[in-house]
């Protein structure tokens, strides 16, 4: 599966469009690391506990997203792109979307 | 008593926030030159793919991601400089800190895989600090840049 931000495959081109794929996570911190993040916010800086945690959800998100263009019968999703949104104190959504194609 | 107490308490966080903090965001600053120093051969462009394309083998996304909180210093002063407005610098300082990270780690990636051009490149901002409970939280932010790797053909 090639994954690309871009509108095409560099050195392929598009012979099918699939339409729009999307995959999404919703995940809570961890009550301990949300601790651990609060008295980190008194020095201020990286809370690498949360990027770890976010970097994990989008690898999800895009998994999900890639296993539904393989059930399209799509060999590439172009024109990716993310969000993130905190929908409830404590959680975020973590989105990836694209067009799912068939290259050759 | 109490009122003493917590004024004690907001002096200590303060002088945390003063030092901890400061040393802090000169570190990261010392940090973020030296790597994107290291990291110039990778360039990057918020466009689309060169018009030589096909010079290169098929794309790779990459994603670099930091998330960046405020120390209680830039709270205070953010704070206050919103009382009479205008640019809060203590802030500006934080997400740009936070962006160019971003930027620094996708680029690591796109090494990582032996690119030398990520284009297409997009940067995301999520705010994590929204709170229910109606206590302000202290502000923290998701900061995101992905992009396409490309590799030259061999």
């Amino acid at each position: 599966m090639e994954l690309t931000t871009l509108e095409t495959v560099p050195g392929k081109t598009i012979t099918r469009h699939l339409g729009l794929v999307q995959g999404s996570t919703v995940r809570s911190k961890h009550a301990g690391k949300d601790i651990l993040a609060g008295l980190k916010n008194i020095v201020g800086g990286e809370l690498k506990s949360y990027t770890a945690l976010l970097n994990e959800s989008r690898t999800e998100a895009v998994d999900r997203m890639v296993e539904q263009a393989r059930d399209a019968g799509a060999n590439a999703i172009v024109n990716i792109r993310f969000s993130t949104s905190n929908i409830a104190a404590g959680a975020a959504e973590v989105m990836a979307y694209g067009t799912a194609v068939v290259v050759s | 008593m109490d009122g003493i107490i917590q004024i004690v308490f907001f002096l200590v966080l303060l002088a945390i926030g003063v030092f901890a903090g400061r040393a802090n965001e000169r570190r990261h600053y010392r940090e973020l030159e030296q790597a994107e120093e290291d990291l110039r051969d990778v360039a990057v462009s918020a466009g689309r793919a060169p018009d030589d394309a096909g010079m290169f083998s098929s794309g790779k996304l990459v994603v670099g991601s930091v998330v960046i909180a405020e120390d209680f210093f830039k709270r205070v002063a953010a704070g206050l400089k919103s009382l009479v407005g205008g640019n809060i610098r203590s802030y500006e300082t934080l997400l740009e800190r936070g962006r160019r990270e971003a930027i620094v780690r996708m680029k690591q990636e796109a090494r990582r895989v032996g690119a030398t051009h990520v284009v297409n490149v997009r940067l995301e901002t999520a705010s994590l600090s929204e709170d229910w409970s109606g206590r302000q939280p202290m502000f923290s932010a998701e900061f995101i840049a992905y992009g396409t790797a490309l590799t030259r053909r061999a």
